[in-house]
């Protein structure tokens, strides 16, 4: 089973703000429905299929109450920030089996104006591994950071190469008119900026944004009567990774399980892959998901990234809107993801455009990459 | 004494954590397949046995690895950094994501052999965490 090209995303919004201290995350999220639906020429009256993640104990009920849904189908989808792409790939499956005709995914953050620690607060709560996590410390940057020492040691990757990733984010930043930071940076920047837990310097790390996004998700069949042009889901996979009984290789993410299946449903390989849209919490997870995605070998990613090969122009661009190291991060990237390669693959991103940009893979990593995490690929093309 | 999380005791830790304040660190081992597994559950993950008895480890392993958190503004840690997390494997073959104590961040290396020592949190708590040997 396959979605051979009968889903296609037809609606794709990026709300523009970078920081709302006078917006609610739910108010970022209807702006960032009414964005997508117009696009796609449709309104709330034509959404039978609702899915968000990450707004609060009640879920997706507390957002079908802002918007006034009552909707046929819907997912609530929590694994981390990556729960958006697996979202896509959900719908299209309800869409299949006949569940609902047309879905729409919100997400609406406020953490920059919230001043929520994202990355160096808390830890997880409310999961039975607590007990066993917290008393030590763990941050969101210390649990990246301990998959990068790893990686270090394994491969001889260098705090160069890691840097090259937040250099190249910059550059793409600097043509992207919404990015939060555009000024460029240099592998030295990155290498004097402070560290925070080691090996990841603040300059390796995600920014923290307000934001939020859209998409709306209907079959192939009805997108053909819409307002854009459709953009087919080709392959998706799912997949989580953690210590299981305390045996577990850190530098093997799930990437490896969901991009198999993504690729395998799609029918293509890395090589048919024009750019591609990472999830850069940190630049460490860049490496790792390129090599686990089967872009290089197991410990390749370092050597990979040098000399402008993930930049405009390189063998595979990456993250061309400047990513969460230098666009925008509320916290969950992953809608963001789908957003920008849905404009690429429409060739609607000025500037930054990849050229020859038919087919991208999308992949997000939820939660924390050396403790317990979550990713999920989607692979794009045109419809 | 300290306002550090304390870790919630429950029915299928709470061997692990009374052996913890006698400063003992426990293994669980499965009597169906005898794996050994951290942390504790009452059910086998591997062949969904309930069968199961606590090893005491013999408390020695290497740092897998490790990360100097130099900011964590929670509260309990803020005053703490630097401070070192890390995953240990133990002789046993388990990994236990612990802390690497009295020793300064430059000295830790990935490999380094360490052994395990306790910190007492509370009257009724301790944590096991790692020096190097």
């Amino acid at each position: 089973m396959s979605f051979a090209g009968g889903i296609a995303v037809v609606g794709a919004f990026e709300h523009p703000t970078r920081f709302a201290p006078n917006r609610t995350a739910y108010q970022i999220a209807a702006e960032s429905a009414r964005g997508a639906l117009a696009e796609a020429g449709l309104t709330l009256a034509d959404v039978d299929g609702y899915a968000t993640s990450g707004v609060g104990p009640m879920g997706v009920m507390s957002m079908c109450h802002h918007l006034n849904l009552q909707p046929d189908w819907v997912d609530s989808t929590s694994i981390g920030g990556s729960s958006f792409l697996a979202q896509v790939a959900n719908a299209g499956a309800a869409i299949q089996a006949g569940l609902c005709k047309t879905v729409l995914i919100t997400y609406g953050s406020t953490a920059a104006s919230d001043r929520f620690a994202v990355g160096t607060g808390g830890g997880m709560s409310g999961d039975p591994t607590d007990a066993f996590v917290l008393p030590y410390g763990p941050t969101i940057v210390g649990a990246y950071g301990m998959v990068a020492q790893r990686h270090i040691h394994e491969f001889g990757t260098t705090a160069e190469q890691l840097a090259e990733v937040a250099v190249t984010m910059r550059n793409h930043a600097a043509l992207n008119p919404r990015a939060k930071y555009r000024n460029r940076i240099t592998v030295d920047d990155v290498l004097a900026s402070r560290m925070v837990s080691s090996p990841l310097h603040l300059l390796d790390c995600c920014l923290i944004s307000d934001g939020g996004g859209a998409l709306v998700v209907t079959s192939a069949e009805r997108a053909r009567d819409l307002r854009q042009k459709p953009i087919a889901v080709l392959g998706a996979g799912q997949a989580v990774r953690h210590s299981g009984t305390g045996h577990r290789d850190i530098v093997d993410i799930a990437a490896r399980q969901s991009g198999a299946h993504a690729f395998a449903q799609a029918g293509l390989t890395p090589e048919d892959i024009d750019f591609c849209m990472i999830y850069d919490s940190f630049t460490i997870t860049v490496l790792a998901t390129l090599e686990n995605l089967g872009f290089c070998g197991m410990g390749e990613g370092g050597p990979f990234v040098e000399n402008g090969a993930i930049g405009l122009g390189g063998r595979l661009p990456l993250n061309p809107d400047g990513g969460g190291l230098s666009s925008n991060h509320p916290g969950m990237r992953g809608i963001f993801l789908v957003i920008e390669a849905v404009r690429q693959l429409r060739e609607e991103a000025g500037d930054r455009q990849v050229s020859g940009a038919r087919t991208a893979l999308c992949h997000g990593t939820g939660g924390w990459l050396g403790v317990m995490h979550s990713g999920a690929t989607l692979i794009l093309g045109e419809g | 004494m300290s306002e550090r999380p304390l870790p919630r005791v429950d029915g299928e830790s709470r061997g692990y954590w009374e052996a913890a304040r006698r400063h003992e660190l426990l293994l669980q081992r499965c009597r169906g397949c005898e794996g050994y597994r951290h942390h504790p559950r009452a059910v086998c993950p591997t062949c969904l046995s309930s069968e199961v008895e606590w090893v005491v480890s013999a408390g020695r392993g290497e740092i897998y690895t490790f990360t100097v958190t130099y900011q964590n503004q929670s509260p309990g840690f803020a005053g703490r950094v630097p401070y070192i997390l890390a995953y240990v494997l133990l002789e046993e073959g388990v990994q236990i994501l612990t802390n690497i104590v009295d020793v300064t961040p430059e000295a830790v290396q990935i490999g380094q052999a360490v052994g395990v020592c306790f910190e007492d949190l509370s009257e009724e708590i301790s944590i096991p965490v790692f020096r190097l040997l």
